[in-house]
């Protein structure tokens, strides 16, 4: 067991520890901090299997980004948590039949996989030069939806933030 | 040397289920995105780890193409929640539906 190994034990232990603490939350800003741990423990496991550019994204992006969304919308949003409903029991049953289902067939197709997958995997880093090169090179017109898909959120978020605002004005402008 | 392909592929696995618990059994429309950013990124760390697996960098690109999907989409989600919260006032799913969350008694707790 390398010390590769090791780090790599110490990471998935805390990705998984601070998810299930997480996703167990009442309050919803306790959730979003934990899911901030579990983002930057993902983070390092990308750093460790060799990925060394989406690992600062994934810190850029999810950890910075998207959870000071969450964090700004929890705020936005008053709930009390005491008061809110729990789902029937027949809800649980088949929630976690599908759950089970899923989990069975998830450890069954990693037991069934090849030789192969069981070595350890050789350590390799792809440096942000070779993957930007890659990037550019093989997957341009992907890179141009991406950019297309974040103007149209950008577009909806807009007009679903602003419409009534919007109409209302239009309609006192037009008495 | 890093660990078998296997674990990493049990790891992902184990966040995705999280992911899922979390949006089937959750009653606010803030916690159910949460739990597809968690289902996204197990599948992210499942790329990268057959990126490595395979010793190819596609892996790597498609994390990255997660990365920015899941930004636009937890966006709009977002933008959602909030505009149903400013007409309806709560963000349980069920309550949204015109029935003022008028639950029986046995439904609660």
């Amino acid at each position: 067991m390398t010390i590769y190994a090791v780090f790599f034990y110490i990471i998935a232990a805390l990705i998984i520890a601070a998810t299930g603490l997480a996703i167990t939350r009442k309050h919803m800003v306790h959730a979003v901090l934990c899911l901030v741990v579990s983002f930057f423990g993902t983070a390092l496991l990308f750093y460790l299997l060799g990925a060394p550019l989406p690992a600062i994204f994934q810190v850029i992006i999810y950890a910075g980004a998207i959870m000071v969304l969450f964090l700004f919308i929890v705020m936005m949003i008053r709930i009390d948590p005491e008061k809110t409903h729990r789902f029937p029991l027949g809800h649980y049953l088949a929630a976690g039949g599908i759950c089970g289902a899923y989990f069975v067939a998830a450890v069954l197709l990693t037991l069934l996989s090849g030789p192969r997958a069981r070595q350890p995997m050789p350590a390799a880093t792809a440096s942000p030069f070779d993957f930007g090169y890659y990037l550019f090179d093989r997957h341009w017109l992907s890179i141009e939806m991406i950019s297309l898909l974040l103007l149209v959120a950008l577009i909806g978020t807009l007009h679903l933030g602003l419409g009534r605002v919007g109409r209302k004005q239009k309609k006192g402008g037009g008495q | 040397m890093i660990v078998p392909y296997t674990h990493v592929m049990l790891l992902g696995g184990v966040l995705f289920l999280l992911g899922m618990i979390c949006t089937l059994t959750r009653r606010n429309l803030i916690m159910i995105i949460l739990g597809l950013e968690i289902m996204l990124n197990a599948a992210a760390i499942t790329f990268v780890g057959a990126g490595l697996h395979l010793q190819q960098i596609e892996g790597q690109a498609i994390a990255l193409f997660i990365l920015a999907v899941a930004a636009a989409e937890v966006s709009v989600g977002l933008a959602l929640v909030v505009c149903i919260y400013r007409q309806t006032g709560t963000v349980d799913p069920q309550c949204i539906e015109g029935n003022k969350c008028q639950l029986k008694p046995d439904q609660t707790g």
